[in-house]
């Protein structure tokens, strides 16, 4: 039996026992760490660089504690500070009338006023999206259908930076969905406010062909008793690396933070969230799954969280489950919580990855499922949980399929 | 009426030492309503023929037959003799990540019925039958066999045989590992799916505890990958007395020692 189960932590990571209310031993943990491959681990997340200033950052050589995963050398086209290509993507909106309110330039409240560049990747994208698409749910409204941002790439290595700030109104509930598609080399940053009380739910979904580079932050502020669903579907694509990033205005807000990523042969597909508990009594659940398959598949996941010191009352859980259907493939996870105050209501984090093998193939055929059905039995089955959790049924039905086409294409 | 036919059958797999025969010689005849119990030391390669039976692509036939009804098994995909009616319980259930039990006892029942069964009774079927065997509702939602213990795995192999209603049920020492309340709520699943009088079971096991409530017409000794003594239930009792010495003992004059 290859089934493995593994529980990572990040060096000094505390586990919740034994705290002292002040969490004194914590800030103790706040030093230099290094790692063995000779990189260097943050003392913290909170005190990551962020800038808007594509200059403060250095193109990274992979060594970094952000990068150390990512091939760096590939993105040096996208890292690079410098205009669009002509017609590089397209961008379709779907939103009922008055939704889309007038594009905002570099420096245009509310634009950058929450999401602040924390890589280099962001802070190229900022400084070269001169108009982002601006879309405004007003406060109360309750669409029937969710907003569709469709964004095309127009051809690989193609470059385009875009900026998009999605605002959710006080009391207001919606969907958002921003679909990537086509080919490109994308920068792209999305900003999010979920207004007091609003409930919006935006999902990501990369769909992009075989030779597509994406590199995306997106920033959520959730305001009193707001309720944030940010979901990252990413089945396509050479290269993609989101960071979803939150935190919060008020207190009883929550955030979800999902993710669902299969990646095949030659893919890289890495996601990052972080959870910011800045104020107290909110809530934070992180779920992120993926499927690997075929020579070459590589995921990360690395899952920051941090309740800081006034964060009283928080409750937070974070996890990643990643199931290997072939060998050859890698799937890096990495949960990073620090926690500065003991006096919270929960705080947790797992991750696991298992193997699907010829013996679990044969405990389902020998069951009479056919092999192909047994297959999909195990990856649809996985991936579900998170695809049950969009509630879009058209968009669920499509995401199905996709994942479906994804494995039967393994199995040419 | 069925006919489970084993003949003459020789067993390899591939070891770092080269090819190794482990089966050698068997032959077996099972008819439906008989349970016939084979009993054997360790490794004297009693799972080696049950898992040959559902074709565990590591065992390779090198001669000799398996027959169902007339039917070359050995033809057969592991699924495809799912469908015709044989039904491994494995000694060592395996956990399958990210499939619950819900969704795999209604999608093998879908495959080996040709249809799906009726919703509304079959949720109900589930649940009575897992009722029957002690097992907890909520195992219903967890991935198969994930995290279960070893006895409650058994019990739910047990809890698919009852679901599936197999012509043949091989049992590869579904005994071990159980307490002995769990022992007699396992059983009594095999004699229900037994009393259906459209089984025949292939009883595989060590002791001749479980032989208290699980009744065999006839016993098989297996040693070194052979049968080597054939009796009714009495020859069980001579086994719980005198233990597999004698046989141990007249084997150990061949090459290899039968037990690891
Ligand atoms: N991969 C392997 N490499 C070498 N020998 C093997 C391998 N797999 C099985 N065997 C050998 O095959 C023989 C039969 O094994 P098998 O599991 O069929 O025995 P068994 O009668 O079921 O034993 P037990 O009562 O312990 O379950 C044993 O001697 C075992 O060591
Ligand atoms: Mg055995």
């Amino acid at each position: 039996m290859t089934a493995e189960a593994t529980e990572k932590a990040r060096i000094g990571a505390p586990s919740i026992a034994g705290f002292t209310e002040e969490g004194e031993q914590l800030v103790s943990s706040k030093v230099d760490h290094k790692h063995n491959d000779g990189t260097t681990v943050m003392a913290s997340r909170a005190e990551r660089l962020t800038s808007q200033n594509v200059a403060d950052f250095k193109l990274p050589d992979g060594r970094e504690e952000e990068w150390r995963f990512t091939p760096v050398r590939e993105l040096v086209p996208l890292l690079t500070d410098g205009a669009n290509d002509d017609d590089a993507l397209r961008t379709v909106v779907e939103a009922p009338e008055g939704f889309q309110a007038a594009p905002l330039a570099i420096g245009q409240a509310p634009r950058a006023t929450t999401l602040v560049p924390a890589d280099r990747a962001a802070a190229v994208a900022s400084a070269n999206a001169p108009e982002a698409l601006h879309v405004v749910v007003p406060a109360g409204a309750q669409p029937e259908e969710p907003v569709r941002v469709v964004l095309s790439g127009q051809g690989a290595g193609k470059r385009s930076n875009s900026h998009i700030v999605l605002e959710a109104g006080a009391g207001s509930k919606s969907v958002v969905i921003i679909e990537h598609e086509g080919s490109a080399n994308h920068n792209g940053n999305v900003e999010i406010f979920v207004g007091e009380a609003a409930e919006l739910t935006v999902v990501s979904v990369q769909l992009w062909e075989d030779d597509a580079i994406h590199l995306a932050q997106h920033d959520a502020l959730v305001a009193k008793e707001g309720v944030y669903k940010h979901i990252a579907v990413t089945l396509g694509g050479k290269i993609v690396r989101l960071n979803s990033n939150v935190r919060f205005s008020g207190e009883q807000a929550e955030a979800e933070l999902l993710g669902l990523y299969f990646a095949d042969a030659g893919q890289h597909l890495e996601h990052r969230s972080f959870v910011d508990h800045n104020v107290p009594n909110c809530t934070s659940n992180v779920l992120y799954k993926g499927a690997l398959q075929g020579a070459g598949a590589h995921t990360v996941w690395v899952g920051d969280c941090l309740i800081q010191k006034q964060a009283v009352g928080t409750d937070s859980y974070e996890k990643n489950q990643n199931l290997v259907l072939t060998d050859g493939c890698r799937a890096d996870s990495v949960p990073n919580l620090e926690i500065e105050t003991g006096l919270i209501a929960g705080a947790g984090h797992a991750s696991s990855t298992g193997r699907f093998d010829d013996e679990h193939l044969f405990y389902l055929m020998a069951r009479g499922i056919p092999e192909d059905v047994a297959r999909r039995l195990v990856v649809r089955g996985f991936l579900n949980e998170i695809v049950q959790k969009i509630k879009v049924p058209a968009l669920e039905e499509r995401l199905t399929e996709a994942i479906e086409s994804e494995l039967t294409a393994g199995e040419n | 009426m069925s006919t489970l036919e084993i003949k003459d059958l020789h067993v390899s797999i591939e070891t770092e030492q080269g090819e190794k025969e482990i089966l050698k010689g068997v032959s077996l005849v099972i008819k439906t309503g008989e349970t016939h119990a084979i009993m054997g030391p360790n490794g004297s390669g009693k799972s080696t023929l049950a898992s040959t039976i559902a074709g565990h692509p590591r065992y390779t036939v090198t001669s000799g037959s398996i027959t169902l009804d007339g039917e070359d098994v050995l033809e057969m995909s592991v699924d495809e003799r799912a469908r015709a009616g044989l039904f491994l319980a494995m000694q060592y259930p395996v956990e399958v990540p990210g499939v619950t039990m819900t969704n795999f006892l209604r999608t093998a029942k879908t495959a080996i019925d040709g249809e799906a069964p009726a919703l509304r009774t079959w949720t109900k079927d589930v649940k009575a039958a897992m009722d029957q065997l002690r097992i907890d509702a909520d195992f219903a939602q967890r991935n198969v066999n994930e995290g279960f213990s070893g006895g409650e795995k058994k019990r739910v192999e047990i809890l698919q045989l009852e679901l599936f209603k197999p012509k043949f049920a091989v049992l590869d020492e579904t005994d071990s590992g159980l307490d002995v309340d769990a022992l007699k709520v396992v059983s009594e699943g095999v004699n229900r799916a037994h009393a259906t009088g459209n089984m025949g079971t292939l009883l595989i096991t060590h002791y001749t505890r479980i032989l208290r409530y699980i009744k065999p017409e006839f016993v098989h000794v297996f040693v070194d990958g052979k049968v080597v003594e054939q009796g009714g239930p009495e020859l069980a009792d001579r086994l719980e007395d005198e233990g597999y010495d004698r046989y141990v003992a007249g084997a150990g004059s061949a090459a290899e020692p039968a037990a690891v």
